[in-house]
């Protein structure tokens, strides 16, 4: 159950997608999610499914792995698209007592739905075909010059470490006190919401401890191992923009181009 | 009481990467009042193999009868399943969450509908089979209290539900040799007194030669080997084959031998051994 949520893993390959300098799929991320929201028809997402379809498929990440982290966060996609599915004002198709739904509302509800399933895949693909490690030593790279101005690039940098780091050790701690506490007749599956929080407080409790431990345990390590910050501090892999780097901005570039020209498209069949 | 474990087959992540085939055709029986050791490399299916026989796993293929009940089968009320077989997780001291040591032993009980006015009763006996004293610590936090009082703790709020079967996964590991070896009468205290099937996990031969009737070897995912401690042990060369060992008592008697031409000894436990080494050279 638990194990199934695959946002923030990392899907071990050797594809052009992996390959890629850390710093660019970061860049790429970012435009790709402005591109989203820069999108006001669905021709714009269209060109940004396939867009992300072809990431996709260079990637050699199964198709299956990838929407299989979408189950995980299907409830939140469900409760904007339903909360926009009655609340948007316009021409009524059906109402009951004070739930309408418009025709202006269906239109946003899908357009948030796929807005939403567009920008968690993509995002996902990042961190799917990117070493946690790359990607936070392509963090504090971009972050550096941030640096003169008093961020802490490299403490962000290794903050965002530890926390992806954590991730599955968490979700494996988090799994075994489930079962621990189902084997001593815990129910978890039935009662209203209220029932329900009330019984996560005997998984949150052991939680809350074991992540408590294991960030003392991790503190007393690095200083074990003399960590001292970031000054001075040399890295035994330096990242190094390669030929697939230029290649990938120059069609970064047009696939900016193309999004923000789909904004112009006035075609609507609906 | 008894425990059917038939072809078991169970499959981790089927389909993406990291797929592992964690138990593999796996069948044995245990009968009524018997202990038994389970061994196996790290990784060997062990741990899988005992989430499979409280439910809280479900088997790809194959099926788990709990005295004449299959628990594999869907309409099988997993609750019930539970409070039967006692399952204490290792490191089960982790688990801990109440305010005081007498509140998180209920909690298994509480889940399985035990009124209130019987649980007074029931936590003051779990408390006394792990060897505990109610009056002393039942108030006080469960986390205040030492490594091996909080593993006690929790083995408790498993007791509590009274089980027929308590299942143990390395209820020793990282225990100091004082509390191991409380850990350890206390298994056996349980198993003789309240006559429950025991099954436990765990990484020292010494111990398994000690408390099991009958020892079960891991291997793969396989049952690779299972019968009395002395014949699993007296196959010392495919156990260090599978990265397993022999209790250290055997080491020390190979020397004798060695050494000591005509000297005979098949002890597994230094008392048996003791005895043995007297014998042999008429001391009393």
């Amino acid at each position: 159950m638990i194990r199934d949520i695959t946002l923030g893993q990392y899907y071990p390959g050797n594809s052009v997608i992996h390959r890629l300098d850390a710093r660019t799929k970061i860049i790429a991320t970012l435009l790709y999610i402005i591109e989203l929201f820069i999108v006001n028809n669905f021709w714009g997402f269209l060109i940004a499914g396939a867009a992300l379809a072809a990431v996709i498929a260079l990637s050699r990440v199964p198709a299956r792995f990838i929407f299989r982290g979408l189950t995980a966060v299907f409830l939140i996609i469900a409760f904007t698209v339903i909360l926009n599915l009655f609340m948007v004002d316009g021409r009524v198709l059906w109402q009951w007592k004070f739930l309408k739904i418009t025709y202006e509302g269906i239109w946003r509800a899908a357009f948030m739905g796929v807005r939403l399933v567009l920008l968690i895949i993509g995002t996902s693909m990042m961190t799917l075909t990117t070493k946690p490690v790359e990607l936070t030593d392509g963090l504090e790279k971009l972050m550096s010059p941030l640096n003169k101005i008093g961020v802490p690039s490299h403490e962000i940098a290794l903050m965002m470490t530890i926390a992806l780091r954590f991730i599955p050790t968490l979700m494996e701690e988090t799994d075994k006190i489930i079962k621990a506490q189902q084997a001593r007749g815990a129910d978890f599956e039935s009662g209203n919401l209220f029932q329900r929080a009330a019984k996560l407080i005997p998984i949150l409790i052991p939680l809350f401890i074991s992540s408590f431990r294991i960030a003392q345990e991790l503190a007393l390590a690095m200083e074990a191992r003399c960590y001292h910050g970031g000054k001075g501090r040399t890295r035994m892999n330096e990242i190094h923009f390669h030929r697939g780097d230029a290649i990938a901005a120059v069609l970064m570039v047009i696939y900016l181009a193309v999004i923000i020209a789909s904004r112009f498209i006035t075609f609507n069949p609906f | 009481m008894s425990i059917e474990v038939k072809n078991l087959k169970y499959t981790y992540n089927p389909g993406m990467p990291g797929e592992t085939l964690a138990l593999d055709d796996v069948s044995f029986e245990v009968h009524d009042g018997e202990t038994i050791g389970i061994i196996g490399h790290t990784g060997s299916g062990k741990s899988t193999l005992l989430q499979h026989l409280n439910g809280l796993i479900r088997p790809d293929s194959g099926e788990v009868w709990v005295d004449g009940q299959c628990i594999t089968d869907k309409s099988a009320k997993l609750v019930d399943v539970r409070r039967k077989v006692g399952l204490v997780f290792q490191y089960p001291e982790y688990q801990l969450f109440e305010e005081t040591v007498a509140k998180d032993i209920a909690f298994g009980p509480k889940n399985t509908g035990i009124a209130e006015d019987q649980m007074e009763k029931r936590v003051r006996a779990a408390m006394s089979i792990v060897g505990l004293d109610y009056d002393e610590i039942a108030e006080s936090s469960p986390f205040e209290l030492s490594g091996g009082q909080k593993r006690r703790v929790a083995i408790a709020g498993v007791v509590a539900m009274r089980p027929s079967v308590l299942i143990l996964d390395e209820p020793t590991a990282g225990l100091d040799p004082a509390a191991h070896d409380e850990v350890l009468a206390m298994i056996e205290t349980i198993n003789a007194s309240m006559n429950m099937i025991v099954i436990f996990v765990s990484h020292n031969m010494a111990d398994v030669a000690r408390l099991s009737d009958r020892v079960l070897v891991m291997d793969k995912g396989k049952i690779a080997m299972q019968g009395t401690p002395r014949e699993v042990f007296s196959h010392e060369d495919e156990l260090s084959s599978m990265g397993l060992g022999v209790p250290p008592v055997r080491d020390i008697l190979k020397k004798i031998k060695e050494a000591v031409p005509g000297f005979e000894s098949d002890a597994l436990t230094t008392d048996e051994a003791a005895e043995d080494i007297r014998k042999y050279f008429g001391l009393k």
